[in-house]
């Protein structure tokens, strides 16, 4: 089961595919390459999300083993618990570069793979991001999800932009002046402002604030007339010794700034002033060449012209904070959360799950193993086996012990319950939420008219105001039938940020 | 919503300044219940009030494809920085060449590919554990691979070498060399892969003059030793691999002679020097003064090896039958280095004599490990193993030995 298609960037080391297929459903791809070796065996191919309903229970009942070459923890979880519903073992795997792990999990003799928490994706404070960077990704999280979203993004979405820490109310009617763009405006005068805005004037106010800055680096403002030379300021960037002079062409087929400015190695440390080339170089371009996708765009790693974007204003960015900057190449890598691989590390991982898929086929329980591959040698040991762990009876979703939610049941709205908690803490893709013998929400295909309208209106409502009120003491379930998950959530009540 | 992790320590000095509240640690918190480890979630109340700005919610840069790896993966960094790495001719890599490696290049770096698209690989001995190493190295996107095996493909050859189409209208009459050269030929147009005729013993040093590493399998003792040295009396410092996979377990040796190379210490590059025996010296290392526990498969095999020699035996020709012969021959070897019997168990034996077939998935997992270590060779980044690796589908270690006369002190 896959739902994803063939990528170039895939062939290194994804060897059942080749150039021809790009485009292709790697399901299909792998299962007709597999029979080429091996025309006995009986393949079934879907090109479809392991998420998908289809996939059920009663569809994993029918396996003796499934194994796991999933990329995203969601997935994971998901597959997790439709395995300890269907009393199926699982081999879960994963590998990064050198580094690899293979795990069994079988239900009641060792832990499932929720047990125990894995370690948590990096986050990073507000303030780190808007205003006292100290690292590289601090800029290109600024500058994607901050600066990119807020010219190219939905409007409607918050946006920290133009958080300063001297001045609590945000710039309100200011900022949004700052980044509509005035219809008769020209392009050139926008994107100085803009670049000014971000770079300059704003950098100039949260220097005013001494306090952020008496134990840190100052920042040091940058204005596009600091950067660009006489002519540039004047004329256009894109001179008519470069060859791809990408603003006069028709449509190319992949608008890009770098090409535009000459620029061909993606490998290569920009200076300041070819940063802010690329800056404005990228900026004209969407607003040339993409404006229809200007209000709706997300940052994908394989926009280039995205990606130069996020790269070139992460640049100036660290320049003015003194971060070291970095080539598209890396930037990219940060930006669009690049796993990287080789073809040896999953080749060693791949051995070793069909290793321990044996053993569970000839039903060898007490010599599973999880192993563990190591860059270098530990104890002599590049391949590192240990004992598989036991259960953890606090786990959830394993042993079924009931969680506490800490929460403002008078400020909280249920929508955010459901959001956060609900779908991406717990994990659950189609909820039910229950108190007592009401029925605060539910998905599915068979619900009518009334029972939706019903549920959209719980959302909005804070927990207390709730047609079965939510309060602190009470008890409600979360359920997720596909799963055959159940989770009992006790409420505790906290008034927080109180003043 | 707030989901805090901490990251201002608790107290935000810029949040300071008059409207901004200290915020509280929540991961000092304890999770209700019995919530095991993980963190009550605390949720804050989203905006409004009366004008204040809050703390609204933290940046994550959550990946959308987050791997299962154990917690120092965050801290590892994507090896040496790119514009810290050696450049050698400063040619950048063609376009087609950064989009192919493009997740390659992200852990070992552009001057590494760089080297690795001008290195020459020759190889004798095509079977599966060699097959998946071949693979591994065009993938990888090496100069060029020469292959070496005349023998013809038999139903037997079928048994882990995927690179032979399971149809004998197609492998009649063809040497496994020919057929395996065919299919890597798709792995990657990028490599040049190419067959030689003959006996790799037989060539001479004008010969492996051309190469910059070579492998060897299902070699006898006396080939294996032969071949060491044609390496080794070049003045190009040829690394030279052996590597077997009997049953479900495997052996790599490498001698790479005196290796120079950078490696990763705390977050630098180091430059290392490294000295290998050849495959003579290492064997030659008494049994008495093996490293303490070192893996029994080292001297199992051994064993194996100085039978087949002596008896004049193709490698890996061995049955249950010569199990009484075989073990004789540990007992005499044993003996004649003082070394007790029983640090090589019957079983062992048995186990290598009996069932000399390869198992695939061993193979994947040895030509795995062959593959990186030759990419560390060539590429000269990341320090590589000396000298001898082996991995065991029984107790699923993977292990390297040192075993080389130690050099004497000054």
């Amino acid at each position: 089961v896959d739902m994803d298609t063939i990528e170039v960037s895939n062939l290194n080391r994804q060897f059942l595919f080749r150039k021809s297929h790009v485009g292709q459903s790697k399901a299909k791809v792998a299962r007709d390459a597999v029979l080429k070796v091996r025309p006995d065996i009986s393949i079934t191919a879907y090109h479809a999300n392991v998420k998908s309903p289809e996939f059920n229970v009663d569809f994993f009942k029918e396996f003796n083993v499934v194994l796991n070459g999933l990329d995203n923890l969601d997935a994971r979880r998901h597959v997790n618990r439709l395995c300890l519903a269907a009393g199926v073992p699982l081999i879960e795997s994963g590998t990064t570069g050198f580094l690899g792990q293979v795990a069994v999990h079988l239900k009641d003799r060792t832990e499932c793979y929720e047990c125990y928490p894995k370690p948590a994706p990096k986050t990073y404070p507000v303030c780190t991001i808007t205003s006292t960077p100290s690292k590289f990704v601090h800029c290109i999280v600024w500058a994607k999800d901050l600066l990119f979203a807020k010219l190219f993004g939905d409007k409607n979405q918050d946006n920290d932009l133009n958080v300063r820490s001297n001045d609590g109310a945000s710039s309100s009617e200011n900022s949004d002046d700052v980044f509509e763009r005035r219809n008769d405006e020209d392009i050139k005068c926008f994107s100085r402002r803009i670049y000014d805005h971000v770079f300059g004037y704003n950098i100039e106010m949260a220097l005013s604030n001494e306090e952020t800055w008496k134990n840190r680096t100052r920042p040091k403002p940058i204005y596009a007339r600091d950067v660009l030379s006489d002519s540039q300021k004047n004329g256009d960037l894109v001179t008519s010794d470069n060859p791809d002079n990408g603003s006069t062409d028709s449509d190319s087929v992949s608008v890009s700034a770098m090409a535009a400015l000459g620029l061909k190695n993606p490998q290569e440390l920009w200076s300041l002033e070819e940063n802010s080339k690329v800056f404005f170089e990228a900026l004209k371009l969407f607003l040339v060449k993409r404006v229809e996708e200007v209000g709706s765009l997300i940052f994908d790693k394989d926009d280039q012209l995205a990606v130069e974007f996020v790269t070139a204003a992460a640049n100036i960015r660290a320049a003015s904070f003194g971060i070291p900057m970095h080539s598209l190449f890396e930037a990219k890598g940060i930006a669009g959360n690049i796993i990287h691989a080789v073809a040896t590390t999953n080749a060693i991982v791949a051995g070793l799950i069909v290793i321990e898929a044996i053993k569970v086929l000839r039903q060898d329980f007490e010599n599973l193993r999880m192993t563990y591959c190591n860059e270098h040698p530990k104890r002599k040991m590049l391949l590192m086996p240990v004992e598989p762990f036991e259960p953890n009876k606090a786990c959830f979703v394993c042993s079924k012990t009931p969680l506490t939610l800490e929460v403002d049941t008078s400020r909280t709205k249920f929508r955010e319950f459901i959001e956060k908690i609900v779908r991406a803490k717990l994990g659950m893709n189609l909820p039910l939420v229950m108190h007592g013998l009401s029925l605060l929400y539910e998905v599915g295909d068979d619900l009518d008219e009334d029972m939706i309208r019903n549920y959209e209106a719980n959302l909005d409502k804070v927990f207390s105001e709730l047609p079965s009120s939510i309060t602190g003491g009470t008890m409600i379930t979360v359920e997720d039938l596909q799963q055959e998950l159940s989770c009992n959530i006790n409420i505790k009540h906290r008034c927080l940020f109180s003043y | 919503m707030v989901v805090m992790g901490g990251g201002c320590g608790g107290v935000c000095v810029c949040c300071r300044g008059g409207r901004w509240r200290q915020r509280r640690k929540v991961s000092d918190r304890s999770g209700g219940g019995g919530y095991g480890s993980w963190p009550a979630v605390v949720l804050v109340s989203g905006g409004g009030g009366s004008g204040i700005k809050r703390f609204k919610y933290l940046i994550c840069l959550l990946p959308s494809s987050f791997n299962f790896t154990y917690s120092f993966l965050f801290a590892y960094p994507n090896s040496i920085p790119h514009h810290f790495a050696m450049t050698i001719d400063g040619e950048a890599l063609t376009e087609q060449e950064t989009a192919l490696y493009d997740r390659q290049i992200r852990v070992w770096g552009a001057d590494a590919q760089r080297r690795l698209s001008k290195a020459h690989v020759l190889i004798g001995g095509m079977k599966g554990t060699v097959a998946e190493f071949c693979k591994n190295i065009v993938l990888a996107g090496v100069g060029s691979v020469t292959l070496v095996d005349d023998s013809p493909v038999t139903e037997e050859s079928l048994n882990a070498n995927f690179l032979i189409p399971p149809d004998a209208k197609l492998y009649t009459g063809r040497s496994v060399a020919e057929i395996c050269c065919d299919s890597l030929k798709d792995f990657n147009p990028m490599v040049d892969v190419s067959v030689a005729k003959g006996e790799l013993s037989s060539f001479d040093a004008d010969f492996y003059e051309k190469f910059d590493v070579v492998v060897v399998s299902c070699c006898s003792l006396s080939i294996k030793k032969v071949i060491n040295e044609k390496c080794r009396k070049l003045s190009k410092q040829i690394p030279f691999y052996s590597i077997d996979c009997r049953d479900s377990c495997g052996e790599i040796f490498a001698d790479l002679q005196v290796h120079s190379c950078t490696k990763k210490h705390a977050d630098e590059a180091v430059e290392c020097c490294l000295q290998y025996p050849s495959f003579a010296e290492a064997i030659a290392v008494p049994w008495k003064t093996l490293p303490k526990r070192v893996s029994k498969l080292y001297l199992a095999i051994r064993v194996l090896e100085k039978f087949e020699d002596v008896e004049g035996r193709r490698p890996g020709d061995t049955s249950a039958a010569d199990l009484p012969a075989v073990l004789k021959l540990r007992n005499e070897l044993c003996e004649a280095q003082s070394f007790g019997e029983s640090q090589i168990p019957d079983s062992l034996i048995g186990r290598l004599v009996s069932n000399s077939l390869e198992f695939p998935p061993v193979c994947a997992i040895i030509g795995g490990i062959l593959g990186q270590e030759v990419i560390k060779a060539i590429s000269r980044k990341g320090e590589p193993m000396k000298n001898f690796f082996y991995f065991d589908a029984m107790d699923g270690k993977g292990v390297i030995e040192d075993i080389s006369t130690p050099t004497p002190t000054s």
